[in-house]
């Protein structure tokens, strides 16, 4: 017993080492799946309110940038108001329309902390569970589609970027409707992705538009996600890969809109429904 | 003693908030990223004992955690380092020659030493750093040319903040 009390205390080091290594390895593995950390991430009190600060900084620095988009948003809009088109008949009807009903809207947040620089991103945003965020929301901004909602405090949310290794779109070719997925890119440039799965047969044009797809349950179809870049990424078998320069500059945002879809518990609901085969 | 005590808080201070507000936006061509905040657990006092060494950088891995959402990754890494220090600390100096709690600064230990210490030391969190973070072999040329090029951005701004603060030892 003496000898080993000797023992372990000649070689304190390497035994304070493996205790403390085997500690953060643990917390690296357990909290690693995201979801269940709830202290070491930038949506607690402290970390949080520190980024919101130095946020504000930040995006007074940017506003240049920001009145920009803004103002090229509200030109697009603008040209999508009735008021842009005008009426081709004579005859007048009101009607009381009940064939459209609201299925998505927007909550507008401000980003707090955000990276493009690992290999796994994640952005932090200034509106949480308060002001109706929940998990699994899709998160767009004017350019494009950001990422999806994986953890809410009461007011910060963090968003799962779409420079994730996890992160996958449904998305299709504007031009053709051919589905695929698209996914980041292995050499973490943050202004490619690859869309993938794709059929051979399909006739693909470099400029062409990837959009959302009309399967996902996140966002609403036609929201842009790039151009087409190069038709022939390595690697594709039977599939064909291209390379996608996506249009969301991720390493300028500054305000994000969370997609709130108001069918998205009833389509998962009836899809976990299904028979197992 | 209070003295040392109040220069190193300072130091853990300043360094995290370099890193997390500033260092932390910095990436030359997506690849290269400095993580100054190792500075800390290298410039430690000799005397140090290894518990509170490595509870100290711990404590520092998890803060810088909190700020990149990596929990534990980072913590891991410091860990590491300060182990590596602990072995060369022991191999490279004879304790007997010092007086009251020296720090190993470039001013203290000399060019040489202090430059073979920040290396190895760099070299080795930043090895296990990168392979942490990515997990997986089929990236390994890219994770090593990552790993290679932020070690010699850290090594640069540590020799800088080094030669800014240098003071020679008063003899």
């Amino acid at each position: 017993m003496r000898n080993l009390l000797i023992f372990i205390s000649k070689y304190n080091a390497f035994f304070l080492f493996l205790i403390f290594e085997i500690t953060s390895l643990i917390i690296y593995v357990k909290y690693n799946s995201f979801q269940r950390a709830t202290l070491i991430n930038s949506a607690n009190q402290v970390t949080g309110a520190l980024y919101a600060r130095a946020s504000e900084v930040s995006s007074y620095v940017k506003l240049k940038d920001v009145n920009d988009s803004l103002a090229s948003e509200n030109a697009r809009l603008r040209g999508m108001l009735n008021s842009a088109y005008y009426a081709d008949t004579l005859a007048k009807h009101t009607v009381n329309d009940t064939t459209y009903k609201q299925q998505y809207t927007y909550i507008e947040a401000r980003v707090v902390n955000n990276s493009v620089t690992k290999r796994n991103n994640f952005i932090t945003i200034q509106k949480g569970s308060k002001d109706g965020i929940a998990k699994g929301m899709g998160v767009i901004c004017g350019s494009g589609v950001v990422g999806k909602v994986i953890l809410t405090s009461e007011h910060f949310s963090i968003i799962q970027s779409f420079l994730h290794k996890d992160t996958q779109l449904s998305a299709m070719l504007a031009d053709t409707k051919d589905i695929g997925s698209l996914i980041w890119g292995n050499d973490l440039n943050p202004h490619m992705g690859v869309l993938k799965d794709i059929p051979n047969h399909v006739k693909a044009r470099v400029g062409e538009w990837v959009v959302t797809s009309t399967y996902s349950d996140l966002f609403p179809a036609g929201i842009p996600l790039g151009k087409v870049m190069n038709l022939h990424a390595k690697g594709g078998g039977f599939f064909l890969n291209m390379e996608v320069n996506l249009s969301v500059d991720f390493a300028k945002l500054e305000y994000v809109y969370v997609v709130n879809n108001k069918l998205a518990q009833e389509r998962t609901a009836l899809e976990t429904q299904k028979p197992n085969e | 003693m209070s003295r040392v005590l109040i220069q190193n808080f300072v130091r853990f201070v300043v360094l995290v908030l370099l890193q997390v507000f500033l260092l932390k936006n910095i990436s030359l061509y997506n690849l290269s990223m400095p993580y100054l905040y190792v500075l800390f657990i290298m410039l430690l006092p000799l005397e140090t004992p290894n518990l509170l060494l490595f509870s100290l950088a711990f404590l520092m891995g998890i803060i810088i955690d909190m700020f990149y959402d990596t929990p534990g990754l980072h913590a891991a890494a410091s860990v590491i380092l300060a182990f590596v220090r602990v072995l060369f600390v022991s191999i490279t100096v004879q304790r007997d020659g010092f007086d009251a709690e020296p720090e190993p600064t470039l001013g203290n230990m000399g060019f040489r030493w202090f430059l073979t210490y920040s290396t190895v030391l760099i070299l080795i969190h930043h090895f296990f750093l990168f392979c942490l973070e990515v997990f997986r072999f089929s990236e390994i040329q890219y994770t090593l040319l990552r790993f290679l090029s932020s070690s010699l951005f850290t090594l640069f701004l540590i020799l800088i903040t080094s030669f800014l603060f240098y003071r020679r030892k008063e003899r």
